[in-house]
């Protein structure tokens, strides 16, 4: 059993937890992510480390559907069944001087330690970071720590530009070059951005978050097709250099499963509310 | 003498394939009995040396025909800690029973049958064995909770070490627990059966993946232990490399069997795990695999589930009572078919496209080739699982780059010990996929040299 030692709400969709998972701490590294398993019945769910000390780690959620709900139920002092890390390779830090991150809604969770650790080696960094409304815009302050430039993107307005991540981002690429931008949200947010920084020849990383079971290698419910070949995300990312990824399917194959989820999210947590 | 075998009841064809409870009911009291009574007794017993693990044979079948079951239990664990499992999933035609006497003239003792009987009764009655066991100070490590590290495990303890098994997944039996299904072997058998090698005094961990969670170097240079066994398996699935394999519907056995027999997606909603495969699915491949994962689609619902096979009947490697449940079950077998393209629409699976084969000469294997034909023949389909194999999972090798391994990422040893020194390998990692007992007798194989090993550095 896996303490939960600390738990924020950071807006109504997402949380913040710490956990005391001492294996999973020692050995991590940025782009790492666990796997949670909130009961004994409990969906694995894959999250990405978010910070980590010598005892525990940190992971970032949005309450998306039946699993991550249960999730939010958990508070400060209760227990959670299963966490097993550090998973997947430590994200691929390049030789480079000037770094932009997008990060879309959920996304500025697994981005932070990445965009974090460019910082920490001497590498210029900028960040576009979107969501829904001001609320939902993540880890601002901590990012403000690092980042040279923070440009802010919300569907409402609420906050700095209204609309998407790109359209910020084709903004910046009149005035600014950068060597390197890393892409982590929604699928079709990534694919967006990859083909906007093809346009400005912009080479870009991504964070993938195909469907997981094991997170071992075992299942390959995870793979991804990148050029033509198939890799498991779970052990051969989840960052990858977004070029040649098949981002359609990968959006067809996160949805396999959306009837079930919503049924199943409809069924459990509507009867107990 | 009785020439006829007693058979095992089963549940009814029409009934079992829409549950996940066990097929095959075992053997009443009297049925042993009778059954028993069958074996000669051989003074040079064919069928022991066929038994990987050397199980003392007739020693046990002649206490089942004294009555005496939990003496025959005995005689059995000292071979064998996993009797009740071994007993149900043994390819016993090719091993014990295969060589039985009574094989060449009429039909063999059903000895893994016997075996079941003993290793249930044993369960049921709760027998424990009491061991002296005397202590010694010096730690082992076991990666992997699948047959092979349970085997090492109990053996190390027996001879007085602490041995802690380490387990990447959240329960422990390793393919026992997330490959073969309920219907065959109920998971509560598997439990009880750990249940043995933790009153031995063995340390289960779950949770931890060695070369992520903890390295190798971790183990022995941070946490001092004396000696490592990986019984880490043979995990990764083997893809058919076809156009389209990575379209919606297209499973491998491992996802699908995961699903439903770890995270129990056959009782969605009440299990939150989903699993989806439509009415019609096609499973490639022709073993043990292949047939528990027609029979699980079956049991979920499918209403035409079919393998496609690149050979004939005769060359299925599955083990041949899996393979008449399945026909019982009604899977239909279309056999000399091999899967050249998916073909789907918008990245889901809609056809499977297969070249027609002939059989041509012998391959290595001693089984007669597939050969092409250049004529196909395409199925409708809503899922297919691919079952053509596995190897072993390349998790601990990439954390541990002096770890040799062959072309095809099986651990490379020499009297079970890798090319690290104190660390030791068997079962299906070593031999690639192989069976629960050959995984057993690795594991107790290799729990001898440990041993050799930590005394001779002491
Ligand atoms: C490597 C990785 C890192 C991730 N990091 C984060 C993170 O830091 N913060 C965060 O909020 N989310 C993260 N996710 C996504 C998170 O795992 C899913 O949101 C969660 O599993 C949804 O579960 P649910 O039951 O609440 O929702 P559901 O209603 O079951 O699913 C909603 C959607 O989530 C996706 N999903 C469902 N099950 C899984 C699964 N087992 N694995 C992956 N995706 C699934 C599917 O696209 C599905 O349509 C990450 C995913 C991966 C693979
Ligand atoms: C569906 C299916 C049906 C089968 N049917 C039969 C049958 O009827 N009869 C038969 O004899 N054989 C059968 N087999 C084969 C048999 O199950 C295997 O040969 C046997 O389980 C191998 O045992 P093992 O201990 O080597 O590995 P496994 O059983 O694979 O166990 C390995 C364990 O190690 C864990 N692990 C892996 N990597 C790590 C790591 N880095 N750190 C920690 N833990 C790790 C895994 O999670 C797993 O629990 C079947 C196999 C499958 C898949
Ligand atoms: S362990 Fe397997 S091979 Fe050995 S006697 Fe039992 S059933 Fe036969
Ligand atoms: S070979 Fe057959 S008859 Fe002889 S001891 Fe073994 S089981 Fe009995
Ligand atoms: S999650 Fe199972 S192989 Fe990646």
């Amino acid at each position: 059993m896996y303490e939960i030692t600390e738990k924020k709400i950071l807006n109504q969709d997402v949380e913040w937890m710490r956990i005391k998972a001492p294996f999973v701490a020692k050995n991590a590294k940025p782009g790492n992510f666990l796997i949670v398993r909130v009961d004994e019945f409990g969906e694995r769910i894959p999250l990405t480390i978010v910070t980590h000390d010598e005892m525990s780690v940190t992971i970032i959620y949005q309450k998306l559907g039946y699993s991550t709900q249960l999730l939010s139920e958990k508070q400060a002092g209760d227990f959670l069944f299963d966490v097993v890390g550090p998973l997947g390779l430590p994200s691929h830090i390049r030789d480079v001087k000037t770094v932009l991150g997008i990060a879309g809604g959920v996304g500025a969770a697994p981005l932070f330690p990445q965009l974090k650790e460019y910082a920490r080696r001497g590498v210029i960094v900028d960040l576009i970071i979107g969501g829904r409304t001001k609320d939902h815009l993540l880890l601002v302050d901590e990012y403000q720590e690092f980042c040279r430039n923070i440009y802010f993107a919300t569907d409402d307005g609420s906050c700095g530009q209204k609309g998407f991540v790109t359209q910020v981002a084709e903004q910046l690429y009149q005035e600014h070059t950068y060597d390197l931008a890393i892409a982590i949200g929604p699928l079709i947010m990534m694919k967006n951005t990859v083909l906007l920084n093809k346009k400005y020849n912009v080479l870009t990383d991504v964070s993938l978050n195909p469907i997981m079971i094991d997170g071992t290698g075992m299942c390959g419910n995870c793979r991804v097709t990148i050029n033509g070949k198939t890799k498991f995300a779970c052990v051969d990312g989840p960052d990858f250099p977004a070029e040649g990824i098949d981002f359609d399917e990968l959006m067809v194959r996160q949805n396999y499963y959306k009837e079930e989820e919503n049924h199943i999210c409809r069924l459990k947590l509507g009867a107990r509310k | 003498m009785r020439a006829d075998r007693t058979k095992m009841p089963v549940q009814d064809p029409e009934i079992r394939n829409c549950n996940f409870d066990e097929v095959a009911l075992g053997y009443t009291p009297e049925l042993a009995m009778l059954e028993a009574s069958r074996c000669l007794e051989c003074k040079n017993p064919r069928c022991v040396s066929a038994c990987p693990v050397n199980i003392d044979i007739p020693g046990f079948i002649k206490h089942i025909k004294d009555a005496n079951i939990e003496e025959a239990y005995h005689t059995i664990y000292q071979s064998n800690i996993l009797p009740a499992i071994c007993g149900r999933v043994c390819p016993q035609e090719t091993q014990c029973e295969g060589s039985c006497i009574l094989g060449i003239k009429s039909k063999s003792v059903a000895i893994g049958a016997l075996e079941r009987y003993v290793g249930d009764y044993a369960l049921k009655q709760n027998l424990s064995i009491q061991e002296e066991i005397s202590e010694k100070e010096e730690k082992v490590a076991i990666i992997g909770s699948g047959p092979a590290g349970i085997a090492c495990s109990a053996s190390l303890r027996r001879l007085g070490y602490q041995v802690d098994v380490f387990e990447a997944l959240h329960e422990f039996g390793g393919v026992l627990k997330y490959g073969i299904p309920d219907f065959r072997l109920p998971k509560e058998i598997v439990d009880k059966e750990i249940q043995n090698a933790k009153d031995l005094g063995v340390q289960f961990h779950k949770n931890m993946i060695v070369g992520k969670s903890i390295t190798i170097d971790q183990l022995l240079h941070e946490y001092h232990y004396k000696s490592i066994f990986i019984g880490s398996g043979a995990g990764l699935p083997k893809s058919l490399g076809i156009p389209g394999e990575n379209m919606t519907g297209i499973y491998f056995a491992n996802e699908f069997l995961t699903r439903v027999n770890l995270m129990k997606a056959n009782r969605f909603p009440a299990a939150p795990t989903p699993v989806r495969i439509g009415n019609n699915v096609a499973i490639v491949g022709g073993g043990n695999v292949a047939m528990d994962a027609a029979r699980t689609a079956k049991r979920l619902g499918a209403k035409n589930v079919f393998v496609l096979y690149r050979r004939d009947m005769t060359a299925l490697p599955a083990r041949q009572e899996e393979v008449e449940h399945a026909i019982e079950e009604q899977i239909d077998f279309r056999l000399l078919r091999n899967p050249v393209e998916f073909i789907g629409e918008n990245y889901v699976v809609k056809q499977v496209k297969c070249e027609v084969m002939i059989l041509g000469d012998p391959d290595e294997s001693g089984r007669r080739s597939p050969v092409g034909t250049n004529t196909f023949e395409t199925f409708d389909i809503d899922s297919c699982i691919i079952s053509i194999g596995q190897s072993p999972n390349p998790i601990l090798k990439s954390a541990t780059p002096e770890l040799e391994v062959d072309r095809r990422g099986r651990i490379i040893v020499s009297n079970h010990q890798t090319s690290i020194p104190g660390v030791f390998a068997g079962g299906d990692v070593v031999s690639g996929a192989a069976t629960v007992i050959l995984a057993m007798g690795a594991g107790k194989e290799a729990a001898i040299s440990m041993d050799q090993f930590i005394r001779e550095r002491a």
